[in-house]
């Protein structure tokens, strides 16, 4: 009840002023991290898909610093804000996506698929829904170990409409697993809007005739975002109740990069910008003198340097060697005895079994063979980007995602 | 030795298991107070209460993941799916998350995952009941696939599948599951490894792979080949198909210069087709006659009796085929 003002305009009060900071920080360097990779998929530097979550930086922020150290976070493929924000080391994320052995997943999942074991950051999944029942599964085993750890379980409202949504939260309220269902609602599942995609939009309520209680809060307001998926997680915590949380958000860009985004208008998307997570923070913690004048530009600063050495630190990483490509498949032991462990073994297929010593042929002078790798995935994704960043941008579309 | 059923071997398994780690957990469709669709799990919940032995509701796809989830923070989840033909309901999770979180994620994380469930034609349950799908589990990498054919192998395959940290498809038979033989007493620690072959007859005439249930037709056509036509057939069961044993049946195939290869599955894709590509690019000098196969039809299983009898293989279409390889047909 610090201040009047402050209640009257969110709901709710501010944090302390450095727990304010850091989470403007924090969203900033999601912003910061975003913008960059998107250079950088123009560049030619990263591959694949690439999903942003510029505009939604309210409600990753809003939902890690709600949970504890030991809690589990589990997201989606728009998954780099939730990396870095559990604690993940952006040079780390940032080498992902670069493809480079330094990555999070050693270059193996990429934009799609950041894990990072130690900050208890579960993963972020590719297929929409995919990751419920992991969740759930995650919440069985703290429960069965008689642990205190919450999951949260991050999915857009495009996965509200999968099979494993109704199936999940029906076994969570069943079993009475403390997990928090988080579904970030950007208004589209790809490009096919809300209203067009559910017949029940408030995404909230879908859980109560499967016995999870529903909450909403605004996903543009960090502050809120916290205070909800708090309750949320205390109510998981404490009374082993999974509760569906709703985040009322926008995504500034498109789906991803390949999204010409014909399917909305530009008033659209400029009227909500208004709401930017971020600057709405850093205004109302200027108003309320939590910031002094000046002190967002240098946060701000801060982070852009940290995304700076991100970049540096990524594109110095070296590509995995040939000779790991089959490595971790299999965890090896008595039954799978060989790093490659179905025998196949006939000449002139490729099945990888001489990749150790061509890799030592193929790798010649020092740097040749990280060239020529950069340069097959160039020609492999028919992409010639470097020319021309911001057409590249524009256009966007060289690259269908069939996905979500 | 005590015989048993492959059900009960099966059931040993699970218990002996169970009372070896904490961490192992069973979920699954009817698996509790209902004792297991083919009671597998028989008693099971008696023994070790609701927090161990998790009736689920009919979530395939959820109950899959839920292991999956469960497997990569610390327990050892053995998930039973009623059968084989529900499995497809759940192909995101065993192909998209089970087999490849491991490598997707750098080889931070482990799937110490088991997902039990029978297969097999026979008892008139048409199209959507009665299929076998080893072909389509032993081509995805991540993945070990067994497929015990006796009571001894269905107790030491399953308890090794259990200890092992990588994600397993075990796949019964439901013709198996009332089939008696010996199995070893006394030693809970009795395993038997993945990719080693089993070889159930020997013989110099003729090299027979028999998959699963096919296991012992091909043994039954090789007692009709020495009784009914001088063939001496060596009969090999692979027992895993991920990894594979192909040394042995390599070694069997140099000897006998003839090969047919028997599965309840579809023949396009097979198992059968794979084997008979790998058995040619590595012995091809070897052989005296084109490998042969015995498949299931290629069509959807039909419900009438006499016509789904001759939609999967008995021993006279394994002894036709194997009489084909000496030209005698």
């Amino acid at each position: 009840m610090a201040d009047a003002a402050q209640e009257e305009q969110t709901g709710r009060s501010l944090p302390d002023p450095d727990a304010a900071r850091e989470w403007l920080s924090a969203m900033m360097l999601i912003r910061r991290f975003e913008e960059r990779a998107g250079e950088m998929y123009a560049k030619a530097k990263v591959g694949g898909f690439l999903h942003l979550a510029i505009g939604e930086e309210a409600t990753i922020v809003g939902a890690v610093r709600a949970m504890r150290d030991d809690d589990y976070l589990i997201s989606t493929y728009r998954s780099h804000g939730h990396a870095l924000s559990r604690g993940a080391d952006p040079n780390r994320v940032m080498a992902e996506l670069f493809g480079r052995e330094d990555g999070v997943s050693h270059g193996r999942g990429g934009s799609m698929h950041m894990f990072d074991l130690e900050h208890r950051f579960m993963g972020g999944y590719g297929i929409v829904g995919g990751n419920l029942p992991l969740a759930a599964g995650m919440g069985l085993s703290a429960d069965y170990r008689g642990t205190e750890d919450v999951t949260v379980c991050v999915f857009g409202d495009g996965a509200a409409n999968q099979g494993t949504f109704g199936e999940t939260l029906n076994l969570a309220a069943l079993w009475r697993l403390p997990i928090v269902f988080m579904v970030t609602n950007n208004q589209f599942g790809m490009g096919t809007s809300l209203e067009r995609h559910s017949a029940v939009t408030d995404l909230h309520r879908r859980g109560e005739g499967l016995g999870v209680p529903g909450m909403r809060c605004d996903g543009m307001d960090v502050v809120d975002t916290h205070h909800v998926i708090g309750e949320a997680v205390r109510r998981a915590r404490e009374e082993r109740q999974p509760v569906l949380v709703e985040a009322i958000t926008y995504r500034f860009r498109g789906h991803s990069m390949a999204d010409p985004e014909e399917y909305r208008s530009k008033e659209q998307v400029a009227e909500w910008r208004k709401r930017d997570p971020i600057t709405t923070f850093a205004d109302t913690l200027l108003e309320q003198d939590v910031l002094e004048e000046g002190e967002p530009d240098r946060l701000d600063e801060e982070v852009v340097k940290r995304i700076d050495a991100a970049v540096a630190f990524a594109d110095g990483s070296a590509f995995p060697p040939p000779e790991s490509l089959y490595d971790s498949i299999y965890v090896l032991g008595d039954q799978v005895k060989g790093w490659y462990s179905v025998d196949e073994r006939s000449a002139g297929v490729h099945r990888g079994e001489h990749e150790r010593e061509l890799a030592a042929k193929q790798r010649g002078p020092e740097g040749a063979y990280e060239k020529a790798v950069e340069q097959a995935s160039e020609e492999d994704l028919g992409l010639d980007k470097g020319a021309d960043e911001a057409q590249a941008e524009d256009d966007g579309a060289e690259k269908a995602d069939p996905e979500s | 030795m005590a015989v048993v059923r492959y059900r009960e071997a099966l059931n040993q398994a699970l218990r002996e298991e169970m009372q070896r780690d904490e961490s192992v957990v069973l979920m699954g469709e009817d698996i509790g107070v209902f004792n297991g669709a083919f009671k597998v799990t028989a008693g099971l919940l008696d023994e070790f209460g609701e927090k161990r032995v998790r009736d689920t509701p009919i979530s395939e796809n959820t109950i899959v993941g839920m292991g999956v989830g469960a497997a990569m923070t610390g327990l050892r989840p053995v998930v039973e799916l009623m059968t084989i033909n529900f499995s497809l309901l759940a192909m995101d999770q065993v192909v998209n998350h089970a087999a490849t979180i491991h490598y997707m994620f750098g080889g931070q994380v482990r799937v110490p995952l088991v997902v039990r469930m029978p297969q097999g034609a026979g008892h008139q349950l048409g199209p959507t009941h009665s299929h076998c799908f080893e072909a389509l589990f032993q081509h995805v990498p991540g993945l070990l696939v067994a497929v015990p054919s006796t009571p001894a192998d269905a107790k030491g395959l399953l308890k090794a599948a259990i200890r092992d940290d990588n994600p397993v498809v075990f796949i019964e038979h439901e013709y198996l599951y009332g089939q008696r033989g010996d199995v070893p007493e006394d030693d809970e620690d009795l395993l038997v490894g993945f990719g080693q072959a089993a070889i159930r007859r020997e013989g110099e005439d003729v090299t027979i792979v028999g998959i699963s249930r096919m296991a012992l037709t091909a043994e039954k056509a090789a007692k009709i080949l020495a009784d009914e036509h001088e063939v001496e057939a060596e009969v090999i069961d692979p027992r895993t198909l991920r990894p594979l044993d192909l040394d042995t049946i390599l070694d069997s195939v140099r000897k006998t210069n003839r090969c047919v290869i028997v599965e309840e599955g579809w023949p396009h894709g097979g198992v059968g087709a794979n084997l008979a590509a790998l058995i040619q690019e590595q012995a091809f000098d070897h052989l005296d006659a084109p490998i042969g196969r015995v498949t299931g039809a290629d069509l959807p299983m039909p419900y009438s009796k006499p016509l789904e009898q001759i939609a999967y293989p008995h021993e006279p279409q394994v002894v036709e085929a194997v009489l084909a390889t000496f030209g005698d047909l």
